[in-house]
């Protein structure tokens, strides 16, 4: 079993005081904090061998390239992609998602046709939904939640059918913890001739993902969610689907032979990265996933789950305290506490160090269908541990105190 | 741990403010209405004035959010009405320059002059809830803008 003390260490954030108290970071559903050696990975980059990739034939461009190709080959056997040809490189998910949707999603649906998302989307798993139902004449169909947060499968039984194109969804909810049966639903969704489209933001940091086993036919995850940089991400799509996909970007990078009137594309997966792609983000994603492989996903979730359980069970003691979302979750927990505005109660653990996320999480038909404007959020990594969870208790209690006593 | 830098954030007077807010409701008769997020955490605010003969007549609101958002919402409309709408607009502009932490000396008003809204001077120190301050008088500026 891994020593998860001395995967903390290796976080040089954690190691300081924010407001005069040590830091207790829990908001990694919005970004997880970076290991030294990606840090180190994308400042060697910079430092020993930044060049552009595919191209030219002097060393360091060599260098570079075999730097982004080999992240490409860890990503595949990461989430177990069939082949380096599904691997597409993005800005992040919601590039991701996006690209689906202008290509995929442009050239297969019309008027009449029907896109199934669950209530529980962040919006970017809603957006592009939207905007390309607009365009085609599409039409959104919403899976309902029930009272604990989940998705029923009869109800995607009921939901999904033959006018059904595209089904969208969220492996991990951002706000709920919610993990959703997508194996069953892409299931589902293919007896119908439909596509499944996941959004893994929050499944691929924290949990063993196999898109083979899972049958998606795309998946979306970005990398500063796993320990690695901003500003990249990751498009896996069935070699099938993505041959026949119009690339969404033109121009450099992305091209075969270019004429007057008239070019040709590259083939998988450079057809879609058109533009010198994110050399130094795939370099540093490539390190974050050895670092990830190295502690051992079946750790990462064993911890996350150990952590979780504990948190719940602690903040339940809190009186007044409401938690969002479902007993088996993911490694976050959502809540309110009574007569304390999340943005208050937000402000008040910062003066404590502790980093807590409130508002909306960038899902507000979620936050309209839990009848609340905003919650507040702590989410948790291989990189906290008990003692985090008891600061933010004590923290909480603390506030509950504060804002008791000064009406 | 204890929470005294927290006691500039939130004085005694926001927190009344906050929980028995002034003017919280909605107006009768012809009126302007404006509404207003803060999209980043999710504050609303449906303000309605009642613009006449260049003078605030009257001004409610409606809305969520939290202590700051609501207690600004009810501080400025309780020193706006009654007032010239130039008047409202000078004391909004300095309201601003309060929450930028700028200096306030070339204002024509005193921070006195302003009753319950100098206990918001503290939301200067906390960057992340300006927004939530100034969303009230962001919805009053354009209501007045509506008007014209």
């Amino acid at each position: 079993m891994t020593n998860m003390e001395s995967v903390r260490k290796q976080f040089p954030i954690l190691n300081q005081e924010v407001n005069g108290h040590p830091l207790v970071y829990l908001d990694s559903s919005a970004t997880s904090q970076k290991p030294s050696s990606v840090i180190d990975a994308v400042s060697d980059y910079y430092k020993q061998y930044n060049s552009n990739v595919h191209r030219g034939v002097h060393t360091l461009g060599t260098y570079a390239t075999e730097g982004y190709e080999g992240a490409r080959e860890k990503v595949k056997d990461f989430i177990n992609a069939s082949s380096i040809k599904e691997v597409i490189f993005t800005r992040g998910t919601t590039t991701a998602i996006n690209t689906v949707a202008s290509s995929y999603g442009r050239d297969h649906l019309q008027s009449g046709d029907e896109i199934v998302l669950t209530k529980m989307e962040h919006h970017s798993n809603i957006i592009p939904w939207q905007q390309i139902a607009k365009a085609t004449g599409a039409e959104l169909k919403y899976i309902p939640l029930q009272e604990d947060g989940t998705i029923l499968i009869e109800d995607v039984e009921k939901l999904v059918t033959e006018r059904t194109k595209i089904v969208a969804m969220t492996h991990v909810s951002n706000v709920l913890g919610t993990i959703n049966p997508i194996k069953e639903v892409a299931k589902i969704a293919h007896k119908q001739n439909a596509v499944i489209v996941v959004d893994g933001a929050q499944s691929v940091p924290h949990m063993r993902v196999d898109v083979q086993d899972l049958d998606a036919d795309f998946y979306a995850f970005s990398a500063h969610k796993m320990c690695g940089p901003t500003g990249i991400g990751v498009l896996y799509g069935k070699k099938s689907l993505l041959e026949k996909m119009e690339p969404v970007e033109f121009g450099g990078e992305m091209i075969d032979f270019v004429n007057l009137h008239d070019s040709t594309w590259k083939e998988l997966p450079w057809k879609f990265e058109g533009g010198t792609p994110i050399i130094a983000g795939a370099i540093g994603l490539g390190k974050a996933i050895d670092f990830l492989n190295e502690v051992g996903m079946d750790n990462v979730e064993a911890h996350e789950s150990e952590l979780v359980s504990y948190a719940m069970e602690q903040m339940n003691t809190i009186d007044g305290m409401t938690i969002y979302g479902p007993k088996k979750r993911a490694g976050l927990v959502t809540f309110n506490l009574d007569d304390v505005h999340p943005h208050d109660g937000a402000t008040a653990l910062d003066s404590l160090g502790i980093a807590v996320r409130a508002g909306h999480h960038c899902a507000q038909p979620l936050m309209r269908e839990l009848q609340v404007a905003a919650t507040a959020r702590a989410s948790f990594y291989l990189y906290n541990n008990k003692q985090d969870v008891d600061l933010l208790v004590d923290g909480l209690k603390k506030t509950k105190e504060y804002f008791g006593d000064v009406f | 741990m204890s929470f005294n830098n927290l006691d500039t954030l939130y004085r005694q007077v926001i927190m009344d403010h906050y929980k028995t807010p002034r003017n919280r409701g909605k107006l009768e008769g012809d009126h302007i209405t404006v509404e207003m997020n803060n999209p980043t955490c999710g504050d609303r605010i449906d303000l309605q004035l009642k613009l006449d003969d260049g003078i605030v007549q009257d001004a409610k609101f409606e809305g969520e959010g939290c202590s700051i958002s609501m207690a600004s919402a009810s501080m400025m409309t309780q020193v706006v009405v009654g007032k010239p709408i130039e008047e409202a607009l000078k004391i909004s502009k300095m309201f601003s320059d309060m929450m930028l932490g700028n200096e306030l000396e070339d204002h024509d008003y005193d921070l006195e002059d302003l009753g319950d809204i100098q206990a918001l001077q503290g939301v200067s120190k906390f960057p992340a809830r300006i927004k939530c301050a100034t969303l009230a008088w962001k919805a009053m500026e354009q209501g007045v803008e509506k008007n014209d």
